[in-house]
């Protein structure tokens, strides 16, 4: 089985204490630190674990600049065998639809019976595997937690669900899925495992070789765009409620219900 | 009549030789044994390489009190004296066997040397030797066989029971010792009998027991008692041979050699591979043991020559909270394995993945590298770079527990197991209170004679900040010109190190080596006896560390700090000794002397104190990891400071603290309790 | 003017709760815009809702199909394919169908796409302001959707104030006979329920997390009501699992599971750094402590100095109540 699967280089959460910048319109990225996204992670183990009982071969793609390269040594050092960095800079500031396109343009160089992506990454909008699928013709599923596979046409998937329910669908390939998080125990990958494949070549792919109209890409093809960033006032320590019990619980649930609590 | 034939003289029925059946014994014996050992070398010579030929005049001292001295054993008091009393039996008697195995075909042989004085002294000692071994036998049997100790039992898991092996063995050794004796009673016998010549005989041994027994008995009786004790003797001695090397007690042959190329260095974990130097570890293919042959020789004789004592498992903190570890069966399961996949005869097998074979990897990663183990055991077995060996492997291979992934990552990123921004490395020196009375110097910026080491923990924990503001009002009241290295200061990497990342934990040995040759102290001093113990063992080229313990210490004795008389004369104070001071670095005495120093101030000792001190669950790494447990090592740990009397349990570790102040909530014990660190107390009573 | 079609989910005859969030949503948006609710399945349970939608929605759109029984996030893809115009906003919520959904449908319906608004800033032109969190909700950011082809944008349930369910007297239309033909690569099997016990701390949006403050194992019960009350689950700090009171797989913190909530409520919890080294993604943390100096309450958004033990209980009778 060949799987693709599309990985992206983000902030990590974990490892950063996000702050806006002195003009309070972008995040300081000075003291940032990035990794592979986490579900990714998932999603390459995956995509390993399948290739090692069914045989194949696993490529990672990813669409970013020349620092995204460590996230695909690092999947490779994980043990995906091939891996592309889609790189021009036509393609900043694309939206999801943008990023789609690009992938889109990849995978369409090659022959791909599995497209994996991470159920969602640093923007939490869950939305590029959706469109590619849309893109491609391709059946879709999202959120996936189990991958069963049935023959060389057909897959069994399993979606986590509302509840930690499990909806079971039967899925025909060439298929696009995204991965979540708990569908498997990713590998650990040290400084020593990306090492191992620093001198393995990474080929790098633009809007020419992908054969992309540059207008229709990056900011110039975007239909969503972030404006700036913002984090609202919270203040310092906890605004302590007093008064009697009864007061105190109606404000408590007053504000509960702000915050989608009830 | 003549006087009683010897065995080299017999004949059986009269035509047969027995110094025929005397040679052919010995023969046979000897080359049989030859033929286990070449088999049993096999694998030791597949192993990886150890370097454990340097220090000699270290390894002859470590021989003479650890071997031959026996120091260990006593920590044991029945079994430790019983062991004494076999072994040096043992020894007295192995000169008398030597000579027996060539009285059988010339009569009457003596040693060299062992004909005049010698030879009486010698023979005097021997018959209380046998005499001894036997009654330690005994004793030893019936305590195995009927009193059943619990630490010899087998967990199911394990295999299966080894009491039959052991009871056995005291057997053979038993009959060494009486066919020895009634070798020599029965000719004694005979020749006082016939000539009335008494020989001297020491009184109340074996021998003279056996003497007077048989002094009725008929000629042709001691005549035939004579050669079949000589021939039970020589066979068994034979038969023991052989039997050593196919178990639990190879240790009789390769107990001396595993002493003598035991580990010298506490603290220190071997390199990746021996020979290998940090910059040429990228080419190696494999990093680790993964597979069998993967371990060192020396780690292989390690195996052979565990005696199953089980006393590495007693002490063992992992064992005793029902982690899925016991060191013993990490060391009886591969001895078990390379008889398996080296049998005495046959092909040899091929080795699979140790964690996937015989291990699993929760048992390897359930150790806290305490060392309780390694203090115990009495034939210097290593066991921490096993488990670090191992780790390096499983880390090599991805097997890594999602729950240590997340500080991995973190460390690799940020320096620190929290995902902490670096520049908030020592913002615990921005606490108003303490900014007011104390200013801390960045040595990035300014120039000092010591460096605080503070490590991640206390630098990020906000509860354990408090420790490095403690340290930081000891060290500038003790008159110390001190600076830290704020920012780039990483993680020490004493756990990384130990948790098998190898890479990660070069990188921030490389890091901090380069801030602190950087900032031109002239030494370092840290509160963390994780830090404390990597800056001194594992970094090379350092400036002399020291721990906090260790300055305050000095600094009374030197009398640059004083000390108030104790705030809380009515509570009763016990001092926890955290493994990576005590056991690994032998920093027993300064914070007791520093406590001791507190007048009024009461003190008690836990039973398991000093370097038999009992692990609080863990540090560094070891807080991320989630382990199967019946309940914490914490709170074992705050139980025996209670069953002390103690209601302050002190500290010298910040993740002693955290451990035992949360096993002081999990036991029930808050308002009854309390834990605090060496720091806060001295802090507390600063003049 | 602007139309916007909200699509609702339902279950069991039942419309699920974001039917009442859309028209708040929709006066953010525009408070001229047309509101129009769209539901797909088949059978009765399909006209009970759409009947049920015409007291909140003066317009609803049904579609009926068989192969639409269940939610099938391909075909409903289709469905709305074919019924919707092409330049119209479409709502879906953000949970696990609407993210099956929602992407795949702005591709097909070349529109615009916005996933998990948390709130509406207006339109401006043919751009629309919205607000939207990103990196686990550390931080949030104001984007803009050109909705000149219309939108598809999934909104976040539960941040936007419920309406009361009126009296609309809406019409029910079924389009149903628009939708062309429904073939699927993808079949749904069947729904495998989660184990009893076996919950998943991490996928709860709210949790009602109990320290030591609980004292006692059978108090665990009232948190549990609480929990219950308030749609949550009981998550622990880590004396708790060592008591052995609740399973090693509720246990926040370092040591335990990672949870990025939207409502963590500390009950009895003092907030040690391991515990909070758990809690990511920046909730709203309540904080209910007998102890004023716990340091749960730098942390928490909401602090409140009582014992636990009286106050859960009167706050699930004041929950219920309502």
């Amino acid at each position: 089985m060949e799987i693709l699967v599309c990985v992206k280089r983000v902030p990590d959460t974990a490892e950063n204490e996000f702050e806006l910048n002195s003009a309070g319109n972008d995040l300081d990225r000075d003291d940032l630190v990035y990794s592979v996204n986490e579900w990714d992670n998932y999603a390459v183990e995956e995509a390993i674990q399948i290739v090692d009982n069914a045989g194949g071969s696993v490529t990672v793609i990813t669409v970013g600049d020349d620092e995204s390269e460590e996230v695909l040594r690092r999947e490779m050092a994980m043990g995906a065998n091939n891996g592309v960095l889609l790189s021009d800079d036509a393609f900043d500031g694309s939206d999801g639809k943008g990023i789609a396109a690009i992938l889109k343009a990849q995978i369409e160089k090659g022959k791909y019976d599995l497209i994996l992506t991470g159920a969602q990454a640093d923007e939490g909008a869950g939305q590029v595997g959706g469109m590619l699928a849309a893109m491609l013709d391709y059946p879709y599923a999202s959120l996936v937690n189990k991958i069963e596979i049935v023959d060389d046409t057909t897959i069994k998937v399993g979606r986590e669900i509302e509840g930690g329910n499990q909806e079971m669908n039967e899925i025909q390939l060439p298929c696009v899925l995204s991965i979540q998080t708990g569908i498997n125990e990713p590998r650990y990958v040290g400084i020593r495992g990306i090492r191992k494949v620093a001198s393995v070549d990474i080929p790098v792919n633009g809007a020419g070789d992908l054969g992309i109209d540059a207008a229709t890409v990056g900011a110039a093809g975007a239909k969503t765009k972030r404006v700036d960033y913002f984090v609202p006032d919270l203040g310092d320590g906890a605004e302590m409620l007093e008064g009697s019990t009864d007061e105190i619980i109606e404000k408590l649930i007053e504000r509960l219900k702000a915050k989608g609590g009830l | 009549m003549s006087s009683i034939i010897g065995p080299a003289s017999y004949s059986f029925f009269g035509v047969f030789p027995a110094s025929v059946l005397s040679f052919i014994l010995p023969v046979v014996g000897v080359g049989l044994f030859a033929y286990i050992m070449a088999r049993r070398l096999a694998p030791l010579v597949r192993a990886a390489p150890d370097y454990r030929l340097d220090h000699i005049g270290r390894r002859i001292q470590k021989l003479i009190v650890i071997w031959l001295g026996q120091v260990k054993q006593p920590r044991y008091m029945l079994a430790g004296v019983l062991h004494i009393v076999i072994f040096f039996g043992f020894l007295i008697l192995s000169i008398r066997s030597v000579s027996l195995v060539i009285i059988g075909f010339s009569d009457g042989f003596v040693l060299p040397g062992f004909g005049g004085l010698l030879g009486d002294v010698y023979n005097f000692l021997k018959d209380y030797a046998a005499t001894f071994v036997l009654i330690a036998c005994i004793i030893a049997g019936v305590r195995r066989g009927v009193f059943k100790p619990a630490r010899y039992a087998v967990p199911e898991k394990y295999g299966k029971d080894h009491t039959a092996e052991a009871v056995f063995v005291l057997g053979i050794i038993a009959t060494l010792m009486i066919s020895e004796s009634l070798f020599e009673a029965s000719e004694l016998a005979y020749a006082l009998q016939q000539t009335g010549e008494a020989h001297f005989v020491a009184p109340f041994t074996l021998v003279w027991i056996f003497k007077l027994l048989l002094s009725g008995a008929s000629f042709e009786f001691l005549q035939g008692l004579h050669i079949f004790s000589y021939f039970l003797h020589d066979v068994t001695f034979f038969f023991f041979l052989c039997f050593l090397p196919l178990g639990k007690h190879f240790h009789v042959i390769t107990s001396i050699f595993n002493v003598f190329f035991m580990r010298l260095d506490k603290g220190k974990i071997k390199p990746v591979r021996h020979g290998i130097t940090a910059e040429q570890l990228d080419d190696l293919e494999s990093f680790g043991v993964k597979k069998l042959e993967d371990f060192t020789w020396k780690h292989m004789l390690d195996f052979y020559s565990c005696a199953d004592c089980g006393r590495c498992s007693d002490h063992c903190p992992a064992n005793a909270v029902g982690r899925p570890l016991s060191p013993r069966f990490i060391s009886i399961k591969a001895r078990d394995l390379m008889f398996k996949n080296y049998p005495l005869s046959g092909e040899i097998y091929k080795s699979k993945l140790l964690v996937e074979d015989i291990y699993t990897e929760d048992e390897i990663w359930s150790c806290t590298t305490c060392g309780a183990c390694e203090e115990e055991c009495p034939l210097a077995i290593e066991y921490i770079d096993k488990m670090v060996d191992l780790r390096r492997g499983m880390v090599d291979e991805g097997m890594v527990p999602q729950s240590l992934q997340k500080p991995l990552k973190a460390l690799e990123k940020r320096g620190n197991p929290y995902g902490k921004m670096e520049k908030k490395r020592a913002d615990w020196a921005l606490d108003k209170e303490f900014a007011a009375a104390c200013t801390i110097k960045d040595l990035a910026k300014d120039k000092a004679d010591t460096l605080y080491f503070v490590d991640s923990i206390t630098s990020y924990d906000d509860n354990l900040q408090e420790i490095a503001r403690h340290t930081a009002v000891i060290l500038q009241r003790a008159g110390v010109d001190f600076g830290i290295l704020g920012k780039d200061e990483k993680d020490s990497g004493n756990e990384v190190l130990r948790f098998g990342e190898e890479m990660l934990y070069q990188d921030l040995k490389e890091q901090n080596t380069q801030a602190i040759l950087a900032s031109g102290v002239k030494q370092i001093v840290t509160a963390d006896p994780h830090a404390y113990n990597a800056l001194k063992n594992d970094y090379t080229g350092m400036p002399p560390v020291r721990h906090i313990s260790q300055v305050v210490a000095q600094k009374i004795t030197s009398g640059a700090l004083a000390l108030k008389p104790c705030l809380d004369p009515d509570k009763v104070y016990v001092y926890h000794d955290p493994c990576y001071l005590g056991r690994h670095n032998g920093v027993y005495e300064d914070p007791r002397q520093a406590l001791d120093a507190i007048d009024g101030l009461t003190r008690v000792e836990m039973q398991k104190s000093r370097d038999r001190s009992f692990c609080c669950g863990g540090g560094g790494l070891m807080l991320f990891y989630e382990p199967e447990e019946e309940t914490r090592m914490g709170v074992l740990r705050v139980n025996m400071a209670a069953e002390a009397g103690a209601n302050v349990i002190v500290t010298a570790c910040p993740f002693c603290l955290v451990n035992i102040q949360d096993a002081i909530k999990v036991a029930g014990k808050e308002g009854e309790m309390e834990a605090m660190d060496f720091t806060q107390l001295i802090a507390r009573h600063l003049r | 003017m602007t139309q916007v079609f909200a699509y609702i989910p339902f279950k069991n005859g039942s419309a699920e709760d974001v039917a009442l969030e859309y028209p708040e949503a929709v006066k953010k948006i525009d408070p001229a815009a047309s509101l129009t609710a769209v539901v797909t399945g088949s059978g009765a349970d399909l006209d009970a809702v759409a009947q049920d939608l015409t007291n909140t929605y003066k317009e609803v759109i049904k579609i009926s199909h068989a192969d639409l029984a269940y939610p099938n996030a391909e075909l409903v893809r289709k469905a709305l394919q074919d019924v919707l115009p092409k330049d119209a906003i479409v709502l879906v919520p953000h949970d696990t169908f609407g993210m099956d959904l929602a992407p795949g449908l702005s591709v097909k319906m070349d529109a615009a796409y916005a996933a998990d608004i948390v709130d509406f800033e207006g339109i401006d032109g043919t751009s629309l302001k919205l607000i939207r969190q990103e990196l686990g909700g550390a931080v949030y950011t104001h984007v803009t959707a050109d909705i000149s082809s219309g939108a598809v944008i999934t909104i976040r349930p539960g941040s936007f104030a419920p309406t009361e369910a009126g009296s609309a007297g809406g019409k029910v239309t079924d389009k149903s006979g628009e939708v062309k033909e429904l073939p699927a690569k993808r079949k749904f099997l069947e729904i495998v329920e989660a184990e009893v016990g076996d919950v998943d701390i991490t996928k709860s949006d709210v949790l009602v997390s109990i320290g030591r403050g609980i004292e006692e194992q059978e108090n665990i019960e009232i948190a549990q009501e609480l929990a219950e009350a308030m749609g949550a689950v009981v998550s622990c700090s880590r004396p708790i699992v060592d008591a052995k009171w609740l399973e090693k797989s509720r246990q926040v913190g370092t040591s335990g599971q990672t949870v990025k909530p939207k409502v963590y409520m500390a009950m009895g919890i003092s907030g040690s750094f391991q515990h909070l080294g758990g809690v990511k993604g920046n909730p709203f943390i309540v904080a209910v402590n007998k102890n004023p100096k716990a340091p749960i309450f730098q942390v928490a958004d909401v602090g409140i100095v009582e014992d636990i033990l009286e106050f859960m209980p009167e706050l699930t009778e004041a929950i219920k109540s309502q």
